[in-house]
């Protein structure tokens, strides 16, 4: 980077980000202040930027009126369930293909990917006259079990390629030093694979998190996540904007800070590795 | 493949024992099955469906009527209306995503005094969830009373847009384009980080400018990028689903109403099974036709 850059280019640029940054931001932070106003100041006109009576009341009115914590429960439930199960399924495949790849195995993995590529609203019907049949409707366990074959591409590509970059070296010594399958897997191959596995789990744990498809169709109260919960508020009389920022902020608080953490592994998960 | 990678993928394979491979097997079959079953069973049930007159109505009374399911749904006013609406969505996101996307990465390419806190900023919208950034959209932003955009309309003596009202659609693109804007701008950005600077220092040296430093380097450079952008959101946009089922649900009239959401019209609202499994069908096909190119794509370069 020898690159000669004067003074006056970089406050441009960082004049410049920071302007596109914060409208893209801008919707974000706005709901973020409306959760701490009163319904009245929400609506005001001129609209109230900083300077009106800061109080947490939504919060907790969120939480009273609508139940918020059920909500939030079934997210975590679903999101971490789905995203643990298919982890499970995932990472023996994964590890078979990167480290004992046979002829078939590019054409297994496109295979994977096609899977994918299939628009949910073309398997809309048989799934949700299956699931009515075997009572999965509204249920967390359906939930789980559709939003863990969904993603179980997107976690078999991100694993591979994650796998694909331990060196074989490393193994091959492990082997000629006497080490069982078993032995290499705990001290050799796990160590090396945990930062890969991490951000595999996080980013579809977000992308869980975040579905709105199946959990709209396939639940409605019991089972319903936050996606749905927050989707509830779209009915004329459940427009209290203070209110609905305030749920919107706890809803998504949380997976922007882990996607904050992730915004690397989103390209790589997202691509299947087509852009590094 | 480099000779190196050559003589690793020979080392495996001969490493690759008859045991390893027979283990190897059996910890792929599980993915592999869940995925089969995963992938045929429900749309064999799709195919069988759209060959019958089923409604949940009336669910005693079915028939097999062959074809006629997709006659109705193709030649269905609504097919093609939602049709149109589908294109427009998905081609207006993708031009607003890379032709704001491509500068934006560029800019943040550039040095940038907290550059990091920038791209935090940029990247947020990607992780909130569709029916949190609809409500926000429509409710605080769009609102032409009490909204954002309504007061900065006014401070401008603008009469304010009645957006839900006037302009569904352009409300419906404006919101599913700020959710995906940071996914193109951060595999652009990606992108842009793994350009050879030597190649740009020396166009510098030899006096090119920086505009075509940009359209002979690092155009040609962002071209697979851009590529993969557009498939892979094409694939996420043709379904997009949550951001209309929470702002319009398809309206005024069917102004609002794709192909997606006209399937789940017809399959949870009206129960007709066999004509939303037709369109289903339709989708399935739609889908392919831009997942065979991503496939390809991919497939290039994928060293196993």
């Amino acid at each position: 980077m020898a690159r000669k850059v004067t003074s006056r280019h970089v406050w441009v640029s960082t004049a410049a980000a920071w302007l596109f940054g914060f409208l893209i931001f801008l919707p974000i932070l706005w709901m973020f202040l409306t959760s701490f106003k009163s319904e009245l100041d929400a609506f005001a006109m001129p609209p109230k930027f900083l300077f009106f009576h800061w109080t947490t009341e939504n919060y907790a009115t969120v939480q009273e009126r609508s139940d918020y914590v059920h909500h939030a429960l079934n997210s975590i439930i679903i999101a971490g369930g789905s995203t643990l199960i298919a982890m499970l399924i995932a990472v023996p495949a994964a590890w078979s293909m990167a480290f004992s790849p046979t002829k078939r195995t590019k054409d297994v993995l496109l295979w994977m990917l096609s899977t994918k590529m299939m628009p949910p609203v073309g398997v809309l019907v048989p799934i949700y006259l299956i699931y009515r049949d075997f009572g999965l409707l509204d249920s967390r366990a359906g939930l789980v079990l559709i939003l863990c074959l969904g993603n179980l591409p997107i976690v078999i590509w991100m694993l591979f390629t994650y796998f694909k970059e331990i060196p074989k070296d490393i193994l091959e010594a492990a082997r000629m030093d006497g080490a069982t399958i078993g032995r290499e897997l705990i001290y050799v191959l796990t160590p090396m694979a945990i930062p890969g596995l991490a951000s595999t789990l996080l980013l579809n744990f977000i992308l869980a998190w975040n579905e709105a498809f199946w959990t709209l169709n396939l639940s409605t109260l019991e089972a319903a996540p936050l996606t749905v919960f927050i989707a509830s508020y779209s009915s004329p009389e459940g427009l209290f904007w203070a209110k609905l920022s305030a749920a919107s902020t706890l809803a998504i608080a949380p997976i922007i800070i882990l996607g904050w953490f992730t915004q690397r592994q989103l390209v790589r998960g997202l691509t299947f590795g087509a852009v590094k | 493949m480099t000779t190196q990678q050559v003589i690793a993928t020979q080392q495996t394979q001969v490493m690759a024992t008859e045991q390893t491979q027979v283990l190897g097997r059996a910890l792929l079959s599980p993915a592999v099955v869940l995925l089969f079953i995963w992938m045929i069973v429900p749309l064999a049930m799709t195919i069988y469906f759209s060959t019958l007159h089923y409604t949940l109505m009336d669910s005693e009374n079915w028939s097999f009527v062959g074809l006629e399911n997709f006659r109705y749904f193709l030649t269905d006013p609504a097919f093609l209306t939602s049709l149109r609406n589908t294109l427009v969505l998905v081609g207006s996101v993708l031009a607003i995503t890379i032709l704001l996307g491509t500068p934006l990465a560029l800019l943040l390419d550039q040095p940038v005094i907290g550059r990091s806190v920038v791209r935090l900023m940029v990247i947020a919208p990607f992780f909130v969830m569709p029916t949190v950034s609809a409500l926000v959209w429509k409710n605080l932003l769009m609102h032409p009373v009490s909204g954002l955009f309504a007061w900065i309309s006014n401070l401008f003596g603008v009469t304010p847009i009645d957006w839900f009202n006037d302009a569904p659609m352009l409300a419906v693109i404006l919101i599913v384009a700020w959710q995906w804007l940071p996914f193109a701008t951060l595999i652009l950005l990606t992108a842009l980080q793994s350009q050879d600077e030597e190649q740009k220092e020396a166009a510098e040296m030899d006096g090119a400018s920086a505009l075509s430093t940009f359209i002979y380097l690092t155009l040609p450079h962002l071209a697979r990028p851009i590529t993969v952008v557009v498939l892979i959101e094409t694939i996420f946009l043709l379904t997009v689903f949550a951001e209309i089922f929470v702002t319009t649900g398809g309206g005024p009239g069917l102004q609002t109403t794709n192909i997606a959401f006209l399937i789940y019209s017809q399959a949870l609202i009206q129960f007709d099974v066999g004509n939303a499994s037709a369109g289903g069908l339709v989708a399935v096909v739609i889908a392919n036709i831009v997942a065979f190119f991503l496939v390809r794509i991919i497939g290039r370069n994928l060293e196993v």
